[in-house]
Parts: structure tokens; C-alpha cells; sequence
């Protein structure tokens, strides 16, 4: 069992949750994930490390409540135990060396955003961070990821918070008056497709981290295959990171759907009093 | 008086027409007397060219003798002393092509059914035997083993017999590898596998589940933490896919994917949250074991149609005879000399068809196999909307990447010697990783070999 050791509410869909799991802890980089089963009629569901604290031996994650599986999550507390956490998964970001970046994070999307802002900063390099979200009451770490960057602009879709406008009116500006050797995107899908669209106009390098379906999370399965380049690529095994001006937004889309209509079932079935299996 | 009769005696199945749409056990076993009369068909010949036919030698005839003598729990012991995993070889292991191709009954009829009668005296000493044997005595001497599958149980068994204090590093949740994930209950059932590793706990061996060896933990990590040899056991890893068209589409699967989200996470099950879209029309593309498996549970989740797609004719199908056999029985359906040239697929990317191609088969190639060629003008469209892509594996490169000096041939796989040593110092190799894609009992000769070779190079020969 690995236990929850802290737990946060971020926003009313949206939990932190650390977890004691000391050997994936000691070994974890930006960028990479873990594998997480809550208890034995459990899915395995992927997970991207937000943080880690090697000398607790403890381990972050950030996730909304989407599905069945995040759902019964939330319902977790402070002393319960996830009967499976596996990790580190996937190749780490390749961050070192940049001396200047741009990091955009759209909603939960800012939960892996950060790890990385917060590494490049730590190695000196000029971060400007743009996190993107719907509304100011969806709003998460702000402080966070105000403290591990140069600049955070913070812009909100209705306007209730910081700039009103989405994260590529405000990156369309730096760009033209910054010059950056990296972009790093993470969030929706549509947002990281508007940013790589806009990117390529500007010549910039950018990384997404994607979030295909996934099962066991070491290149097993093949169920998170995503078309790089023309390429077959698996993202657990040749990802979560890769070039954004590559990668077939559209059929990602399409296949992080498949399961939508059963998930949209399955959810029904999670008991109201609990929130757990009933 | 041997019994004289030319055939096998008959295992009980159940009902095609049931079972196509249960996952319990197609074959029920011997009862005792139907053992009793198979047991006296073994001629006890002389030379036991059966024996040679095990990658790992079980003394076949003399456990025979046992059954004949009613002696059970003696031909268990005969059994375990050179198979870890008795229970699951005889329900999966291809006898057919091994101990009884060279049964002497074979000459003249049919062989005598070694593997029925294997599974048996496994099947009878799980319900009947009292205690699990004591643990050896500890020499010890500590070894990790990674991958929990046919490989590396059957070296960690034969270590842990030799007093050898091991750990297996397991990736998944649950150990048993392609036994839990791969293999489906109605061939294999779960619970007998967890009792076969119930049974190396008891000698003594450690699983610790959750471990990807190559990130959590590196080899060279391990012999940090004390252990003197290392055994790879990683299994096949990356599943192949064709590189047509249309492959990423919504219903096109991998025969990985779609075995592990039914066997392993148990999604034909309502109590397990595991989703899946089995699909009505199953195409599911290859000819080998891994494709029966999953033709035949795409058949069990309630497709009304379920077809095998395979280049050759039926004669070159590398599967099983009784795979073929059985999965005929329970409707499925076998589209041979087809080859898929692209997958069609709708405005919201699900699969709608499968655009195929007729073949012929031309000169024989470097596998011995006549090549299939294509028919020129024999394009047509399969009718479907899921596709199983079961077309073999590629060596997952995560160790070879992460271990210094641990050297892999051309296709991926990990390069050892005939005594499974790899080319870096006190790590040893077997199974897939080594061969690629192979059968459960050919990992489990390697995994024999690795303990009895680790065994050697860390006690001195006079072990």
C-alpha cells in the first residue's frame, strides 16, 4: 500500500494529493509519470508527477475529476492507501541547458506545467510562465508557480482574473518581443495545438507532454501509440514529451474519446453518499 | 498389459456452444480414471525419446509409472523436481510439438496424452496436498530476477530449491506475466497460476510487485543493494503493428492491449472498472497462439462476428492445432491468404472495414514458410469495426537503454551464451527478451538453465 500523506482541494475538480512512495521519489524527473490502481477492481490510470521530495521520500500528483477512477480518488483521505503507484514512467524532459523559456500550462495542465517551469528555474534559466483557465474560481498554483518563474501571466477565458483571453493571445505577445530557445505546452489538447500552430509561425521549438490512454504504462500495450512525424511512437516508452509541430493533434483527440460514452455510464454507477462504488 | 488403444483417451470439454460465451475453462481435466487408463497406455520404453523432447526434462515416463500406481503425490514430486510450473504446462504448453511428437504410441496412433495426464497430477496435488514443502535451507547467497512470467519463476524456483535467497522484481500488479495478462482464463485460469506462485513463495522467493526495473531501480542498482547475479526475464515487450493506414483509428487494437484489458484487468467482469469496446465485428489479423486468444475472447465479450486475418493458408497457421480446433468450434470464423493493405474508418475516426487483399503463396522463404504473395486486382473490403493487430512483438528496449554493457543483437533482443549469460558480468537473460515472442515452456528451459548456471558461478562447480 502507498500511502496518502496530504491531501488539497485546488478547486472545486481539481486535488493534490502527495504520496509516500520513497524509491519512485528518489528517482523522478520533470516530465514523467506514474501509474497508480486504487484498489484491486481498479483501472490503472497515468498520472504525471507535479512534485517530489526526495528526502521525504514523497511524491505529488495533481488530478481533476474526470473519470471513475479520478472520482473515487477525490473520495480518498490522509492515511488511506493506493494498492498500486508505479513509476517513474516515461523519458524526463530534456530541459537542461536552456537558458530561456516559455512555459504554458492550460487548467490541471499547470499541474505538469509547473514541475518543469520550476526546474528550469532552479537551473538558472529565465522562465515566463502563461497559465491559461476557464474562469478566476478554477484558478490553481498561482503561488507555485509564481515563485519558480521570471513572469507569470495568469489569463482567464471570461475574464474574471488577470488577462482576459486565452494563453495564446498572451504568448502571440511575448513572442514578438521575446526570443525564447523554448516553448513547453501542456494542457487540452486544442490549447496545445493552438500554441504549436502559433509557435511554428515564430520558428520556436515547443514540447507537448501527451496524455494518451494507457495501461501498463511500460511499452506493453501499445495503447497510447500517437502519430509523431508520420511515426508510430508509444508515449510511455518514446514519451510523455514530444515535438508539438509533429505530433497528430486530431487523431489524439479522437482516441482519448474512445472510452467516453462508457466512462459517461460507468460514472452514473458511483454511489452519491460516498462517492465510492456502489 | 500396456493399454493398446490407438487413440488418446478423450478430455472432457465443455460444449462450444456454451462456452463461446463464458470464460470458464474450456477443457475440464482427467478424472482419476481416465488417467488411470491414459497412464497405462506409456510403453516405459527404453530410450524415452519423450524426455528429449522437454526444453526442461521432465522424467515423463516415471511420472506415468507413478499415475499408473495411483500414486499421485508421487508423480508430482517426480514433476516438480524439474518443472516449476506443472499446473500451467499442462494446459499451455504445445506438447504436440515436443514430448509427444516423439512419443513411440505416435508411430502407430496417436501419442500418449502427456500433457493431460501432466495437468492431472498438478490439478490433483493442488486439491489434495496437505502442506506446501518447507523452505530450503538459506545459503545465503541473494539474486534478483526481473519479470515475474514463465522466465523468471521458473529461475527463481530453481534457485530458491538450491537455498538461494531471490527476488523477483515484477512490473505489473500481479505476478505471472504473460500467464495473467496474455493467456485467457478459459485456457488458463487465474487461480491456478497464483497458486503455482503460492507455491514459490513458499520455498521462500520474495515478488515485489509495482517495480519497472530500467526506472525505478537500474541492474547496476541492484547489485548495489546486494544482489550478486541479476536474471532478465522481461517478456516481449512492444507490440508490432502493421504500418498500414489507419491504424491509430477508434476499435483497432493490439492483441497486447485488448488480452491484458480482458485477462489481466478483467474487463469481461462487471465488478472491474476496466473499460472495453469488444466490438460486433472482430477482425483480429495474424495466425498465432496470441490471435486464437484473442479472436476467442473477442468471441466471449459478445461479438456476433469474429474472423482471423492471416497471409498464409491454413496449413502455415503457427498456432496450435487445438487452439484451431477449438476456436472453430466456437464460431470462428478463419480468412486465410488475406493480407489487410488499410483500415477504413468513419468521419469520427471509428473503424468501419478493413480493405484486404487475397495472396498466393510463392517460394518458400528463409523461415522454410512458401511467401505470400498478392493476387494483383483481389482488393476487397473486410467488413468490421474493431481490428486485433496479434502480428508478434518487439524486444521493450527500457533495460538495454538503461544497463551499460548489457548487449542486444540486431532485432532488440538480449544476446547471450548457452548458458544464458549476457555479455555483462553476473547478469543473466531468458525468455522472450532473448528469442522474442516464443512459447511459455521454452522461457521456462531458459530460466532452468539461468538458475542452474547462476547456481554454478556463485557456489563454485561442486554445486
Amino acid at each position: 500500500m502507498y500511502t496518502i500523506v496530504e491531501k488539497r482541494q485546488l478547486n472545486e475538480t481539481v486535488t493534490l494529493m502527495t504520496i509516500h512512495a520513497p524509491l519512485i521519489a528518489a528517482k523522478a524527473l520533470p516530465g514523467q509519470f506514474i501509474i497508480l490502481r486504487i484498489d484491486e477492481e481498479g483501472e490503472r490510470i497515468p498520472l504525471t508527477v507535479a512534485d517530489y521530495d526526495r528526502k521525504a521520500g514523497e511524491v505529488t500528483i495533481i488530478f481533476q475529476h474526470v473519470g471513475r477512477t479520478t472520482k473515487l480518488l477525490a473520495t480518498l483521505e490522509v492515511g488511506d492507501g493506493l494498492l498500486d503507484f508505479v513509476g517513474p514512467l516515461g523519458r524526463a524532459s530534456e530541459l537542461d541547458g536552456i537558458q530561456k523559456a516559455v512555459v504554458i500550462g492550460g487548467g490541471v495542465g499547470c499541474a505538469i506545467a509547473y514541475p518543469q517551469a520550476k526546474y528550469l528555474h532552479e537551473a538558472g534559466a529565465h522562465v515566463d510562465v502563461i497559465a491559461g483557465f476557464r474562469s478566476r474560481d478554477i484558478v490553481i498554483l498561482e503561488e507555485e508557480m509564481r515563485a519558480h518563474a521570471s513572469s507569470l501571466t495568469i489569463a482567464t477565458d471570461d475574464g474574471s482574473y488577470g488577462r482576459h483571453g486565452f494563453v495564446t493571445d498572451v504568448l502571440r505577445e511575448k513572442l514578438q518581443e521575446e526570443n525564447y530557445e523554448l516553448a513547453v505546452a501542456i494542457g487540452p489538447v486544442p490549447m496545445m495545438r493552438a500554441v504549436c500552430n502559433l509557435t511554428k509561425e515564430f520558428g520556436l521549438r515547443t514540447v507537448v507532454s501527451l496524455n494518451p490512454i494507457m495501461i501498463d504504462g511500460t511499452g506493453m500495450c501499445g495503447g497510447c501509440r500517437v502519430t509523431v512525424g508520420g511515426q508510430m511512437k508509444f508515449a510511455c516508452v518514446d514519451g510523455p514529451d514530444f515535438d508539438g509541430h509533429q505530433v497528430d493533434f486530431d487523431e489524439l483527440m479522437k482516441r482519448n474519446s474512445f472510452y467516453r460514452e462508457q466512462e459517461a455510464h460507468d460514472a452514473q454507477h458511483i454511489c452519491r453518499l460516498t462517492g465510492g462504488r456502489g | 498389459m500396456p493399454n493398446m488403444d490407438p487413440r488418446k483417451t478423450a478430455m472432457p470439454v465443455q460444449d462450444p456452444a456454451v462456452r463461446r460465451r463464458n470464460f470458464e475453462e474450456v477443457a475440464k481435466g482427467y478424472t482419476e480414471e481416465m488417467a488411470l487408463v491414459e497412464a497405462q497406455r506409456c510403453l516405459q520404453c527404453k530410450n524415452r525419446p519423450c524426455v528429449s523432447g522437454c526444453p526442461v526434462g521432465v522424467r515423463i515416463p516415471d511420472f506415468i509409472e507413478r499415475v499408473a500406481a495411483r500414486d499421485y503425490e508421487g508423480a508430482y514430486d517426480i514433476i516438480a523436481s524439474s518443472n516449476s510450473l506443472p499446473a500451467v504446462c499442462g494446459r499451455v504448453c504445445p506438447q504436440e510439438n515436443q514430448c509427444e511428437q516423439k512419443c513411440v504410441r505416435g508411430i502407430k496412433g496417436e501419442s500418449v496424452g502427456i500433457g493431460r495426464l501432466e495437468r492431472f497430477v498438478a490439478d490433483w496435488h493442488m486439491e489434495h496436498a496437505s502442506s506446501a514443502p518447507a523452505a530450503p535451507e538459506k545459503n545465503g547467497h541473494r539474486v534478483a530476477v526481473i519479470g515475474a512470467g514463465p522466465a523468471g519463476l521458473t529461475c527463481a524456483g530453481g534457485l530458491a530449491r538450491r537455498g538461494f535467497d531471490v527476488t523477483i522484481f515484477e512490473a505489473f500488479h500481479r505476478a505471472g506475466g504473460v500467464l495473467v495478462y496474455g493467456i485467457p482464463e478459459f485456457r488458463l485460469p487465474k487461480a491456478i497460476v497464483e497458486k503455482e506462485v503460492d507455491g514459490l513463495r513458499a520455498l521462500g522467493v520474495q515478488i515485489e510487485t509495482d517495480m519497472v526495473i530500467g526506472r525505478v531501480l537500474s541492474i547496476d542498482e541492484l547489485f548495489e543493494r546486494g544482489f550478486e547475479a541479476v536474471f532478465v526475464g522481461s517478456g516481449a515487450g512492444l507490440p508490432s503493428f502493421m504500418g498500414i493506414e489507419g491504424e491509430g483509428l477508434l476499435g483497432v487494437y493490439s492483441a497486447n492491449e485488448f488480452l491484458t484489458r480482458v485477462n489481466l484487468m478483467k474487463a469481461y467482469r462487471d465488478d472491474y472498472d476496466t473499460p472495453i469496446r469488444p466490438g460486433k465485428s472482430v477482425a483480429v489479423v495474424g495466425g498465432g497462439n496470441v490471435a486464437m486468444d484473442a479472436a476467442r475472447c473477442a468471441m466471449r465479450l459478445g461479438a456476433e462476428t469474429v474472423r482471423i486475418v492471416y497471409r498464409r493458408s491454413e496449413e502455415e497457421i503457427p498456432a496450435r492445432r487445438e487452439e484451431i480446433h477449438h476456436a472453430k468450434e466456437e464460431g470462428v470464423e478463419f480468412v486465410m491468404l488475406t493480407a489487410p493493405t488499410r483500415i477504413l474508418g468513419d468521419e469520427k475516426g471509428f473503424v468501419q472495414g478493413m480493405e484486404c487483399v487475397r495472396m498466393e503463396l510463392g517460394e518458400p522463404d528463409s523461415s522454410g514458410r512458401r511467401r505470400p504473395v498478392p493476387v494483383e486486382g483481389s482488393a476487397f473490403t473486410l467488413d468490421c469495426d474493431s481490428v486485433i493487430m496479434a502480428i508478434g512483438t518487439s524486444p521493450n528496449p527500457l533495460l538495454r537503454m538503461t544497463t551499460p554493457g548489457l548487449a542486444a543483437n540486431r532485432r532488440g533482443c538480449i544476446v547471450v551464451d548457452e548458458r544464458m549469460a549476457t555479455e555483462k558480468a553476473k547478469v543473466y537473460a531468458g525468455g522472450d527478451a532473448v528469442t522474442g515472442a516464443a512459447t511459455v515452456i521454452l522461457a521456462m528451459g531458459a530460466g532452468k538453465t539461468a538458475a542452474e548456471a547462476i547456481a554454478g558461478a556463485l557456489l563454485g562447480p561442486e554445486a
